[in-house]
């Protein structure tokens, strides 16, 4: 399993990747992001989530710096216990949600991915 | 090109609605026509602003249905799906059907029926609109508000108090109109102790879900005065995009489709926020009034909560926000909150709000889809 973010030829980088990236370019290649670690920019607990999700459900907004360049994602974390400024880790999850209980068609994404855990 | 006039405008009651949405649709397009005086066979073009009436009932084709209806045959129809922000963009395209002469009278008619769902099952059709890293990650609607929130709240030193009095402000002001879904006031102690939704953001936080219709009628301005002396015109209407993918915003406090949208509909009405008097923001959560506020040049940066403080944004104070009682109060059904924002902003500059009336001649709607995704903004100029 992988988190791959694009990059892109003025050297910034994007998750997820888009065809043509911020400065209009195209992408040049791809970095895993599950081998960084990442600091939270901002978090919350869900406590009203739709069919097929945890409840409540931890999320935040992390932001990862890969050789100076900071790159952000939205991502469900292992605890509510964390505070803006924490650094935080993946841990691989098969299932973030149960394909097919919501209204998203299951074939048409990927459904595995990554929690975050605080890292003491 | 053509002034575009505003002639007649309807919204019908919010709330839990027996009917389903062409019937919803209908009442409110019936009404305006009504309002305006204006027979269905005058209708050139008809919009109408819908999200997910498929996804909500399995009802598709809900123009067409509604020319028939209205027996507004061989009128042009068209459906507009902005998710959120569909009626703001129903006002941006009546206004290019008559501004460009292709039309020379478009009945906008916004409407969504979704109370017959779970709260669960409406969320998740709402949240079908975010990009599949987020969709799989659980994410709501709610769950963005409560990142920006917190974000905001630690980097402006806002106190948690001031997003419960926007609730509090809008609450109050939904009293006074007879179509919103609450009309009851609410105080702080109540807001800050309701359940838990999306940390730091409770129950009182969130608009809730609604069944309703709302339209506005539109034709050239040299056109309005065979119908009525007080009309409204579009003297400024834009719209913009931010990322799709909400993370990816260097800053996600900043609307920066609000801030382009109102640039451009500014720009082209000659003003600049000093001159607007009265706004509906798209409050879906107590937070986006700050956000909207702050990007549409109400309130310096992080500062929205201290104009509110002061009472500014107060229905007696210098600039009323959400006259209406705004989404939070009068309710959100998806493709007709935009078309109700102009609905309440026409009311005001034409003078005929009843008791929720401000001395107003220019007004703002701003109607924002996803979490600012997609944004329209109009500015409506009274005419008596």
């Amino acid at each position: 399993m992988t988190m791959d973010a694009y990059r892109y030829d003025d050297g910034s980088i994007t998750y997820p990747g888009h065809p043509i990236g911020p400065d209009g370019s195209e992408p040049v290649g791809t970095v895993d992001l599950s081998e960084y670690t990442a600091e939270v920019v901002t978090w919350t607990t869900s406590h009203a989530t739709p069919p097929g999700v945890r409840e409540p459900n931890h999320l935040a907004i992390v932001e990862f710096d890969v050789e100076g360049t900071a790159v952000r994602a939205l991502c469900q974390l292992t605890t509510g216990d964390v505070e803006t400024g924490d650094e935080v880790r993946p841990v691989e999850c098969d299932e973030l949600r149960e394909p097919g209980a919501g209204i998203r068609e299951p074939e048409s994404q990927s459904w595995d991915g990554y929690r975050f855990e605080p890292i003491e | 090109m053509s002034d575009v006039a505003v002639i007649g405008a309807s919204m019908t009651q919010f709330g839990e609605r027996e009917e389903w949405i062409l019937g919803l649709l209908a009442e409110a397009g019936m009404a305006c026509l009504d309002d305006a005086g204006v027979e269905s066979d005058r209708i050139d073009h008809l919009y109408v602003s819908n999200m997910a009436s498929g996804e909500f009932e399995g009802q598709t084709g809900v123009p067409n249905a509604l020319a028939h209806d209205l027996s507004a045959m061989p009128a042009y129809t068209q459906r507009v799906d902005q998710t959120s922000s569909s009626g703001g963009a129903g006002i941006y395209a009546a206004w290019q059907s008559v501004a460009s002469g292709a039309s020379e009278m478009t009945l906008l008619v916004g409407g969504e029926k979704m109370t017959h769902r779970t709260t669960g099952e409406a969320t998740d059709v709402i949240a079908s609109l975010t990009h599949p890293v987020e969709y799989k990650q659980g994410v709501t609607l709610p769950s963005f508000a409560g990142l920006a929130a917190r974000l905001y709240l630690e980097e402006y030193g806002a106190p948690r108090e001031s997003l419960a009095k926007v609730a509090v402000k809008n609450h109050a002001n939904g009293v006074d109109n007879p179509h919103a879904q609450f009309r009851k006031e609410i105080d702080v102690e109540t807001a800050m102790e309701a359940p838990m939704v999306a940390d730091p953001l409770r129950l009182y936080d969130f608009c809730p879900i609604t069944d309703g219709s709302a339209a506005l009628l539109f034709c050239p301005e040299e056109v309005a005065s065979e119908y009525t002396d007080e009309y409204a015109v579009v003297s400024g209407v834009a719209g913009a995009t931010d990322t799709h993918v909400v993370h990816e915003r260097t800053d996600p406090t900043t609307m920066g489709g609000v801030v382009e949208s109102g640039r451009q509909a500014y720009e082209m009405a000659g003003i600049g926020p000093e001159d607007v008097d009265v706004a509906e923001l798209h409050d879906m959560f107590t937070i986006l009034e700050f956000l909207q506020m702050e990007a549409l040049g109400f309130a310096p940066e992080g500062e929205a909560w201290k104009e509110m403080d002061r009472g500014t944004t107060a229905i007696d104070g210098e600039r009323p926000i959400n006259t209406s009682g705004g989404l939070k109060s009068k309710g959100h059904p998806l493709g007709a909150s935009g078309v109700a924002q102009g609905y309440e902003i026409y009311k005001q500059v034409t003078g005929d709000a009843g008791d929720r009336q401000v001395d107003a001649d220019v007004g703002v709607a701003c109607n924002v889809g996803g979490f600012g995704n997609c944004v329209t903004t109009a500015i409506m100029e009274g005419r008596r």
